[in-house]
């Protein structure tokens, strides 16, 4: 242990929770940001030894393959969204968007949302990690709305609600789990640990899973932001601080994402069960198509990149949907991109929208050159998600399409289709961004790029040259994913 | 066990779907408080009769949070609050009373068919006992897709809310049910204190939930 007296799995909980306590009674607020950063890092360090060091299966807590990835990812963009925060909220508690107080409990709940995500990711019960993703999405719920502007308690409440019925039907599903599960394994706590439940799972009442299944996926599919149920999405992503958007679309969409993977897991473990696959890429397809046509119609610049993170899950449940050793590693491998490249946007367009004065598409112009650093990082950006080689998006994207083409001929032609029409609304907002004449306010910018820069390197590395210990990791994960 | 455990389990969650109904009908605020504050008081019964039949005692701290919470504080602070906001009116409902109704009677008959066939193996109590939170649940799904008003999505959530606490306990030595409902309880304080502390009356002259649309930044 690297000076760690706590075990690396209690630590990734401990220290935002600790942190968290911490925050709420500190009232400075250049203090509370650095702690944030420090804590954040912390629990990057934790979960880094994750890598080398694995407890065994606990009855509340285990870490595997599959979850350490999740684990890694959503500690590393808590720890460089904290560090892009910091600077954001200086300049909103300087043109007085926000107060001193609210500060305070921003700060408080960035790390209590960030032990929400952590506790879901390694509980190893399915009721857990149910109580974990309802604690991440009351925090971020207060945080949408922490602007008290019309638009911004519009858009908490409706995520609010909507979050809470998806929610409900979720346990409702985990409760009908327990049920196929409890004449098998017997009553009491141990019908509700994950480790216990797939290892008997080929035993359970194969029509009680199905059901429980359509549960789950209605419910967490709400918050993983698929096509039917995605109205929250992108009003949260525009109306709440710009942190929080790159949180969202960046991790908290990954964590209900995992806990319908652990739920497919279960499902293809018995063989009586429906296959989950075809639910899956159907609301996934569903999901990439409609978000890519609303892609044209965004006039807010948030949002715009709300629909593309709802479009970037669709390409992603559809792989984990087709499922196989190559399907899932490249679900794995885009979502792992998605996360770096559209929290990295979302950076860029934090500062943006700061430097500017505004969110509206229609009144920023020519942003390379009045602010080259964030133009570029901008179309950088935007290259790198409408998956324009030589980054990693379009490595993923490739691995996707070619692996549908070998099996579902016609379900890559609809894939295509869905990329396409995404990636001409993309560029063509982003040269109207971009390029021309400056529009508006040009005044000096205090960003820190770090974040953006680090996220997008990260992202090019992978498209470049993918280290084969990632390749050998991600293919185990694969294969644990069936 | 003896057939009075079922019948009066049965009893109970069977009330729990007639007061779910009972709420598709109301049109006034305070009645519909009233008869989610009876609906509430119903779970407590139903889950205090579970805690005696299964011989688990933690159930009781469930079925005390259900009668103190939900059948008397929220309630009561949902009412003060429409009272202060002046709300006493009717409510305006999407669809016609005797539509929803229709829709409810065809959800309780969809419930049946989809639980029953399924869980034919499980334990006769839990059995029905699901089928019947599972209408609750969809009953709660309707009330909040055809008001408009945000109390009144509240407490279609809060009946929402309530069957599935009943499916929980019906599930029998389910754990972590105590801890569940504390959960639920916590999401639905927020709610409360949400539409309070948010105060949406005030930012936007109305709780009429259509009118919150209209702020959203691209309607014009």
């Amino acid at each position: 242990m690297i000076g760690t007296p706590l075990p690396p799995e209690a630590a990734v909980l401990l220290v935002p929770l600790a942190a968290a306590a911490l925050l709420a009674l500190l009232p400075g607020y250049r203090l509370s940001a650095r702690i944030n950063v420090v804590a954040s890092a912390l629990s990057l360090l934790a979960a880094a030894q994750l890598l080398f060091h694995r407890p065994g299966a606990g009855a509340l807590l285990f870490v595997d393959d599959l979850n350490v990835v999740f684990i890694l990812l959503n500690t590393l963009v808590g720890f460089t969204t904290s560090v892009f925060s910091a600077s954001y909220i200086g300049h909103e508690l300087e043109i007085g968007r926000l107060t001193r107080g609210y500060l305070r409990f921003y700060h408080a709940m960035y790390q209590l949302m960030m032990f929400g995500m952590n506790l879901a990711l390694v509980a190893n019960n399915i009721g857990l990690i149910w109580v974990a993703v309802e604690l991440a999405t009351l925090t971020t719920v207060l945080m949408v709305g922490i602007y008290r502007t019309h638009e911004a308690l519009e858009a908490a409440w409706k995520y609010f609600i909507l979050g809470s019925v998806g929610i409900a039907l979720a346990l409702f599903g985990t409760i009908l789990v327990y049920l196929a599960a409890q004449p098998v394994i017997g009553e009491g706590p141990e019908a509700m640990v994950w480790t216990a439940l797939i290892g008997r799972a080929a035993e359970f009442d194969p029509a009680l899973l199905n059901l429980a299944f359509v549960f789950l996926l209605l419910g967490y599919g709400t918050k993983v932001g698929l096509a039917p149920l995605h109205a929250w999405l992108p009003d949260a992503h525009a109306e709440g601080p710009t942190p929080i958007s790159a949180v969202l679309s960046g991790l908290l969409l990954n964590v209900a994402l995992y806990a319908l993977l652990r739920f497919k897991m279960l499902l293809a473990a018995n063989p009586g069960a429906i296959a989950p696959g075809p639910l899956m890429v159907t609301l996934g397809l569903v999901s990439l198509v409609f978000a890519a046509f609303m892609l044209y119609r965004r006039r807010d610049i948030k949002r715009m990149f709300a629909y593309s993170s709802i479009e970037h899950m669709g390409i992603i449940v559809f792989a984990f949907g087709m499922a196989g050793p190559l399907g899932n590693f490249a679900g794995l491998l885009h979502m792992t991109m998605h996360s770096l490249t559209k929290s990295a946007i979302f950076f860029t367009v934090g500062h943006i929208a700061q430097v500017k004065g505004t969110q509206r598409i229609a009144e920023i112009r020519g942003l390379t050159e009045s602010h080259p650093v964030l133009g570029w990082s901008l179309v950088a950006g935007v290259a790198a998600i409408a998956g324009l080689p030589p980054f990693g998006v379009f490595m993923s994207e490739f691995l996707v399409v070619s692996s549908t083409f070998a099996r579902a001929p016609l379900l890559a032609l609809i894939l295509v289709f869905g990329l396409l029409i995404g990636f001409g609304a993309l560029l063509l907002r982003v040269t109207g961004l971009a390029f021309g004449t400056p529009e508006g306010r040009t005044g000096p910018v205090r960003a820190s790029s770090l974040p953006i820069f680090a996220h997008l390197a990260l992202v090019l590395g992978a498209g470049l040259y993918l280290p084969p210990g990632v390749v050998a990791w991600f293919q185990n994960v694969a294969r644990l994913l069936g | 066990m003896p057939k009075l455990y079922f019948d009066v389990a049965h009893t109970l969650a069977g009330s729990l779907v007639l007061l779910s109904f009972v709420m598709l009908y109301q049109r006034r605020l305070g009645a519909l408080l009233n008869v989610l504050a009876l609906h509430a008081a119903v779970l407590a019964l139903s889950v205090a009769w579970q805690a005696h039949i299964q011989g688990a005692p933690h159930l009781y701290i469930t079925a005390a949070i259900a009668l103190l919470f939900k059948a008397i504080v929220v309630p009561m602070a949902l009412r003060r609050m429409i009272v202060r906001l002046g709300i006493h009116r009717e409510i305006e409902t999407v669809t016609g009373i005797g539509l929803s109704m229709l829709a409810g009677i065809g959800l309780v008959a969809l419930s049946m068919a989809v639980m029953l066939p399924v869980t034919a193996g499980a334990d006769p109590v839990a059995r029905e006992d699901i089928a019947l939170a599972l209408s609750v649940v969809l009953i709660g799904l309707l009330l909040m897709v055809t008001r408009r008003n945000a109390v009144s999505q509240v407490v279609g959530f809060m009946s929402l809310e309530n069957g599935i606490v009943l499916a929980a306990t019906g599930a029998q030595g389910m754990p972590l049910v105590v801890e569940i409902s504390v959960a639920f309880s916590i999401l639905i304080a927020f709610i409360v204190i949400g539409i309070f502390l948010f105060r949406i009356r005030e930012r936007f002259d109305t709780v009429d939930v259509q009118a919150l649309d209209r702020f959203r930044g691209e309607r014009r």
